[in-house]
């Protein structure tokens, strides 16, 4: 996968097969310390410390419908490319944390991608679930929780048209403040 | 710390949207499913929900519930895309790509002629 954004996805859908009714994920870019981290934590049904230890295996899976689960290993083996690593902490009937740093600036980190893209995916494709999306590049800090969304609508579908649109536009409004430069005002003396 | 749009702005959208609902007949949701295993996801699943997304948004279509699966044992055909329309039976797409999805919302979901190329055989 080219983006980090579609291993979050693909994380995130391990959290939606384990039963979680809530998940939050996570991203902190640090500049200063050079570091980019990524956490996905879920309410799911979690694993045992035997399972745990074996889930980097790419020869393990919970699944039935096919022996082979890849979405961990592949995302350890992208972080440990450049200088980062990769934990996973679970815990039968509380749930899962998937945490990954890179080092920002390594020139083999792969982008972070169409974030907003994966997260609405996410949102979309399964409204029963309560997502929380936290984003910090230094000091500025985007959060999206979409409980007060669904409240507001009231059983109203999130893909009605016109609420698609405003759940779109909040989330990629607030992804792009991220990342606006503060704009510097040149004063004269004159 | 930003705040979102006001939540105002979107029960307005709710009130407007109910005020419509009542005048459509009810003729019940159609369902659109993507599934989004490790497989469909490497495949470009993301990009096929993308483009229903944004086609439901930009030609205003109502009704519409989109959905999605995990891995359902068809790898060699990712992505793949569900039509459930009521009382039909499921009709399963394979290898559906942006712009194949967006036909197959027009011509299946919207128009209710199934697009019998890019279905897979049971």
């Amino acid at each position: 996968m080219r983006e980090i954004a579609l291993h979050i996805l693909d994380i995130a859908e391990n959290s939606i097969s384990a039963g979680a009714d809530q998940v939050k994920i996570q991203i902190n870019e640090d500049l200063t310390e050079d570091l980019l981290q990524i956490k996905i934590s879920d309410n799911g049904k979690g694993m045992d410390a035997e399972t745990l230890e074996k889930i980097t295996d790419p020869f393990i899976t919970s699944r039935t419908t096919r022996k082979v689960g890849l979405g961990i290993p592949f995302f350890k083996a992208a972080a440990e490319a450049c200088d980062g690593c990769f934990s996973i902490q679970s815990q039968p009937g509380l749930g899962t944390d998937v945490s990954v740093y890179f080092k920002h600036s390594h020139i083999d980190r792969m982008p972070l991608g169409n974030i907003a893209s994966t997260f609405l995916s996410l949102l979309l494709g399964t409204p029963d679930i309560h997502w929380i999306y936290e984003h910090n590049v230094n000091e500025k800090y985007f959060v999206f929780d979409d409980q007060p969304i669904k409240e507001a609508l009231d059983g109203l579908p999130l893909t009605e048209p016109a609420v698609l649109k405003y759940i779109r536009e909040s989330f990629e409004e607030g992804i792009d403040m991220l990342y606006e430069t503060d704009s510097i005002t040149l004063e004269s003396t004159n | 710390m930003p705040t979102l749009k006001s939540l105002e702005d979107l029960k307005q959208i709710r009130e407007e949207a109910l005020k419509k609902q009542q005048l459509r007949e009810n003729s019940g949701k159609k369902e659109v499913i993507v599934g989004m295993g490790t497989v469909g996801i490497a495949a470009g699943a993301r990009e096929t929900l993308k483009a229903i997304l944004d086609m439901i948004e930009r030609e205003n279509l109502k009704d519409i519930i989109v959905r999605q699966t995990g891995n359902i044992g068809l790898d060699s055909f990712e992505p793949i895309v569900q039509v459930v329309l009521p009382n039909e039976e499921k009709v399963t797409y394979g290898n559906v790509k942006p712009d194949m999805a967006r036909r197959i919302l027009e011509e299946h979901v919207v128009g209710g002629e199934i697009v019998q190329e890019y279905q897979i055989e049971k």
